[in-house]
């Protein structure tokens, strides 16, 4: 696919919820440690996925979004699909570990 | 299968890359694996490290993992960004396998795993973490501003992370077991003259409330033994640390608390050829410092073992 996106509180609609493409929603900020570790596996992921579209949104500067979706945790990676979310990955993993999670949206 | 290193590392906190910068600088190309999602280890959820020497304005946690790293890398360590999954510690030359299934081969090896938070134990902690539960402040203190939080926990970090929380939340209710904190006399008289933390003394959580998301906690008072609830949004762990020893058990002596047993004053494990340093191995005083100091004594000590 290539590199991640960047989706904000004012284009969450339109790149998440409406994406004809499952959309993996990365919830982030620059102060937080364990998602500084997650990134980089995130982009390799987004390198070598067909179909799921990686999209990082920082709760720091969009802070709507998170408190819409109830976030208290970071990172929290969301998968959506027909603008619901199927599935919620709390706190950073290894790559084998994320590949597993989110194997049916690759 | 081909080359046979002289030392792997393994684990990146300051034990990990002080032993790299020491076998570094010795020529001894040391290979050190940082893991994939714990590099820097738990410096890197810190905020300000005020009491490591020689950063006399105090230094942020992860900035100071950064620059021990690079002085690692300007000496020659390799550092690989991935997490050991097993070793074979067993013969002359042992093996270390790596979460991309790559094995290496060293004729030393240096454990610098570290420790991993404590858990509380409770059923609901485990459902709720991440919806309120939390063991990282300065990750998820940002969600909780203008609510009522609980800490719990009795010593340094619990005490930093009561204090770091009162940026964003309306009042910080700290639990305790005891009647005074183990922390260190400057923390603790930062939390009681914080007009926005709240001590709970002689109380341990017995269990965390809410259905989606955490609405309160219930303690019981360790005197009298009552309980009652209290109601706070957040919950944030902090009661210590278990050293990680998954790597090593059943492979190396253990004591009674799962902390790899050194030869002391020497970092020498109950394997030759294989050395211990950091939280992994300290029970008493688990500072950064203190692991950077036996992280060079195990960089030493396996400089020493290969000349031999």
């Amino acid at each position: 696919m290539g590199a991640t996106q960047t989706v904000t509180d004012a284009s969450f609609s339109a790149d998440v919820l409406n994406s004809a493409k499952p959309v993996l929603v990365d919830f982030w900020a620059e102060w937080c440690g364990p998602c500084k570790m997650v990134a980089p596996i995130l982009e390799e992921i987004a390198a070598g996925s067909e179909n799921l579209v990686i999209a990082k949104l920082n709760v720091d500067e969009n802070p709507q979004t998170a408190a819409s979706y109830g976030i208290t945790s970071i990172p929290t990676m969301s998968v959506f699909q027909g603008g619901q979310i199927v599935k919620t990955i709390i706190g950073a993993k290894p790559k084998a570990a994320l590949m597993t999670d989110l194997q049916p949206y690759l | 299968m081909s080359d046979i290193r002289n030392v792997i590392i393994i684990g990146s906190g300051p034990a990990g890359y002080t032993a790299a910068v020491y076998t570094a600088r010795a020529q001894l190309a040391p290979l050190l694996f940082e893991g994939s999602v714990t590099a820097g280890g738990a410096l890197m959820n810190t905020t300000e490290v005020e009491n490591f020497p020689g950063f006399s304005d105090g230094i942020m946690g992860p900035q100071l993992m950064e620059q021990m790293r690079a002085q690692a890398v300007r000496f020659g360590a390799e550092i690989l960004t991935d997490d050991v999954v097993s070793v074979d510690l067993s013969g002359e030359i042992k093996s270390v396998t790596d979460g991309s299934g790559n094995s290496y081969q060293a004729r030393s090896v240096i454990l610098a795993m570290g420790s991993g938070y404590r858990e509380l134990g409770l059923p609901n902690e485990k459902r709720l973490s991440g919806h309120g539960v939390s063991w990282c402040a300065t990750c998820d203190g940002f969600f909780f501003r203008g609510q009522d939080i609980a800490v719990v926990g009795g010593g340094d970090s619990a005490a930093e992370e009561a204090t770091f929380l009162t940026r964003f939340a309306d009042r910080v209710y700290l639990i305790h077991r005891r009647e005074e904190l183990r922390a260190s006399k400057i923390m603790a008289e930062r939390v009681l003259s914080n007009e926005k933390i709240v001590p709970v003394w002689n109380s341990e959580v017995v269990d965390v409330l809410g259905d989606a998301k955490v609405s309160g906690i219930t303690l019981r008072n360790t005197v009298s033994g009552e309980t009652s609830d209290l109601a706070v949004t957040g919950l944030f762990i902090a009661i210590g640390h278990d050293p990680r020893n998954e790597l090593v058990t059943g492979l190396i002596d253990l004591d009674a608390e799962g902390y790899v047993v050194v030869d002391s004053p020497s970092t020498r494990t109950s394997i030759p050829g294989v050395f211990a340093c950091g939280d992994l191995v300290d029970h008493t005083y688990r500072q950064a410092i203190t692991a950077a100091g036996t992280g060079c004594a195990a960089a030493l000590d396996a400089e020493r073992f290969l000349s031999h």
